[in-house]
């Protein structure tokens, strides 16, 4: 018997959609979490996009690579809200200085906490196990 | 028989081109940046030159596998109804163009990375789309056995139109307020849409081979389906590897990994196959598209052997979020995706290489663009493992001053995209010009 193309075609499309939508009805690890405000956060993430920060700075490594990863900057010792605030008013030498609002401040602010919470994006805090596979549980 | 070359596909092409050349020019500024870190900072900056690049970059891909789709289209079955929604279709993308570079001169962003524009202008893209696809499936209904490369086009075209829709889920709530999640989806998004335009660019590398050699064979074998459909498997399933440091569900990470495992398996059939292509091949009729498909080749090689290995989780650490993947990313798009378009623009726009003297012009620009990529990529190269170290060492000196040493690689990168720029930038020009020029494409055939 000769296997059809759109047999096999068909097959792999079926297992596509329904491993994508797997993934959109589960959310993904999403402890919940108090930390801070969802709906302020989920805001804070158009701010983020509408400001185009992803161009320079990454989130778990991921975007562009000019700047430093930001994912857990607000619980930095060293960095945290006020500085993230004043950063992002008075530029730095690469960084250009952004007129953001007073409620689009806050948004971004809460958006870097929900960032912060999912985890961290820190690599030395990770562990490879046998199979070569960054392994869970390691996180914070 | 002469025919004019101004059919759609090669107005797809052609747009392309002038694509490639912007892409060029705010890659060349984008890259300044990172040695003169004032460089139009208050006027331009960074935050739009990026996006100005790479969404430019994306376009000279999509627009270039469009034309190529039609060209391959109009070879192969003789209908010329198709114009005005093909017509339509350009214009949309035009209409895309102007509003997307626009909103980035303008600093109106609002979408994601590569992607970076008002997401309105999302719309004449996917209404482009839907318009290419119902007139694929007009061209292709009436054709019985496929050959691969209509499969990958199909593929390619129907793909894309799902991952872009997908890459708009963020404008719901539901999926921002789930960061991991969103995060998740943002890179299933990528992983798939590069695989979309991939399936359309490799069945245009199978078709040219078919059409350089003269032979139907590579577009039917068992073979060539089956690396069809390993690809798409991939396409779908292969994404997880560019999130193996996000905290997502465990499955999916393996599942990338896994299923990334299995391109070895196009790697070892490319260099097993390499003898035997050289010589079934007419080399000489169709000289630069040969030269292109065999420079594609060898950048998939360099590229997918270097992927595979940054699939491995435990090496994936020391490059994730370095400059090695931006050396990937510019080394597939420009020695895989963009060598392949050449070869495609060189034959469909018939380009003259009978004379000795402009031949020979074109073969000096030929190897320096090769050289000029092969430092491009290596210099991108050792910044990134570089930071990688960085990264993981216990006691990290301060961001900028990583930066900063890294300064020397970033010399070599800038040097280096210029003369990406000068020989890209002249081939464009080059076969931009061809267009306009009668050169007797028969004069070629019957040499
Ligand atoms: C043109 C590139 C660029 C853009 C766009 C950009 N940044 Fe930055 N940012 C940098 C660089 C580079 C640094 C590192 C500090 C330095 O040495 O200048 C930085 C540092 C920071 C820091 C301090 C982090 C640390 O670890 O030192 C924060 C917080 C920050 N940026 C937030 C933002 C936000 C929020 C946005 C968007 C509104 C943004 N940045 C847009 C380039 C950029
Ligand atoms: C055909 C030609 C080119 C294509 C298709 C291309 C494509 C791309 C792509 C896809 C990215 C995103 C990379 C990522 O996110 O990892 C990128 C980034 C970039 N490219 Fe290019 N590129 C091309 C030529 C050039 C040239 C000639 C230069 C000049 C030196 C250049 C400079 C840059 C810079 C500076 C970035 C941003 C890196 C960062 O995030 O810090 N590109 N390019």
């Amino acid at each position: 018997m000769k296997l059809k193309p759109i047999y096999v075609f068909l097959i792999l499309s079926a297992s596509f959609l329904w491993y994508s939508f797997s993934i959109y009805i589960k959310p993904l690890s999403t402890k919940e979490n108090t930390t801070f405000n969802k709906k302020m956060a989920s805001d804070g993430q158009l701010v983020w996009q509408y400001y185009n920060c992803q161009s320079c700075h990454q989130l778990y490594n991921l975007g562009g690579y000019l700047g430093p990863d930001l994912t857990n900057v607000i619980s930095n010792p060293d960095k945290g809200e006020k500085v993230i605030r004043a950063m992002v008013k008075s530029g730095t030498k690469q960084m250009p200085a952004f007129t953001l609002s007073d409620n689009e401040m806050d948004l971004l602010v809460e958006y870097l906490k929900s960032t912060d919470a999912s985890g961290s994006a820190d690599l030395r805090k990770l562990k490879i196990n046998n199979f070569g596979m960054i392994e869970e549980g390691e996180r914070k | 028989m002469k025919e004019s070359k101004f059919n759609i596909g090669n107005l797809f092409l052609a747009t392309a081109l002038f694509m490639l050349v912007s892409g060029l020019c705010f890659g060349v500024l984008a890259a300044l940046i990172y040695l003169f870190p004032d460089f139009l900072k208050q006027e331009m900056g960074f935050v739009s030159l990026r996006p100005l690049h790479v969404s430019s970059a994306m376009f000279w891909i999509i627009l270039g596998a469009t034309g190529c789709v039609y060209n391959g289209m109009k070879i192969l079955i003789n209908d010329s109804k198709i114009k005005v929604i093909a017509i339509i279709q350009w214009g949309l993308w035009i209409v895309a163009i102007i509003g997307i570079m626009g909103s980035y001169f303008i600093k109106d962003f609002g979408g994601r990375e590569y992607w970076e524009f008002n997401p309105v202008w999302a719309l004449p893209i996917a209404l482009a789309w839907l318009l290419f696809l119902a007139n694929f499936y007009q061209l292709v209904k009436k054709t019985k056995n496929w050959p691969v490369y209509i499969w990958m086009w199909m593929t390619g075209i129907l793909f894309f139109l799902f991952t872009f829709s997908e890459n708009y889920l963020w404008m719901f709530p539901y999926f921002r307020e789930h960061f991991i999640t969103d995060m998740t989806i943002q890179w299933k998004v990528n992983g798939s849409l590069v695989g979309s335009w991939n399936q359309i660019l490799y069945g245009t590398a199978f078709f040219l081979m078919d059409k350089i050699s003269n032979s139907k064979s590579t577009g039917t074998s068992k073979l060539a389906f089956f690396m069809y459909f390993l690809g798409l498997f991939n396409l779908m399933f292969n994404w997880g590897h560019h999130i193996y440091t996000l905290p997502t569900e465990k499955y999916i990470r393996y599942i990338g990994y896994i299923v990334s495992m299995t391109e070895w398996a196009f790697f070892i059939k490319i260099i097993y196959d390499w003898r035997a292509s050289v010589n079934t091949i007419q080399k000489h009729y169709h000289y630069f598209p040969y030269r292109f498909l065999m420079a594609a080749d060898i950048w998939v090689v360099l590229n997918m052997g270097q992927a595979i290995l940054m699939s491995i989780p435990a090496i994936n650490i020391y490059t994730h979020g370095t400059h090695v993947t931006v050396a990937h990313a510019m080394g597939t798009t420009i020695g895989i995706n963009s060598m392949i378009l050449f070869a495609a623009c060189f034959e469909f726009f018939n380009f003259n290489t009978t004379n000795n003297k402009r031949l020979k012009y074109y073969k000096i620009l030929f190897w320096a663009l090769q050289l000029s990529l092969l430092i491009f990529w290596l210099s991108l190269n050792i910044a990134g493992i570089k930071k990688g170290i960085w990264q993981l060492s216990s006691n990290q000196s301060s961001y900028s001053k990583m930066m900063e040493s890294l300064r020397p690689y970033f010399i070599a990168f800038v040097f280096a995209g210029v003369g990406l720029l000068l020989t890209l930038g002249s081939f464009a020009f080059g076969l931009i010009k061809s267009l306009f020029t009668n050169n007797h494409p028969e004069e070629i055939k019957t040499h």
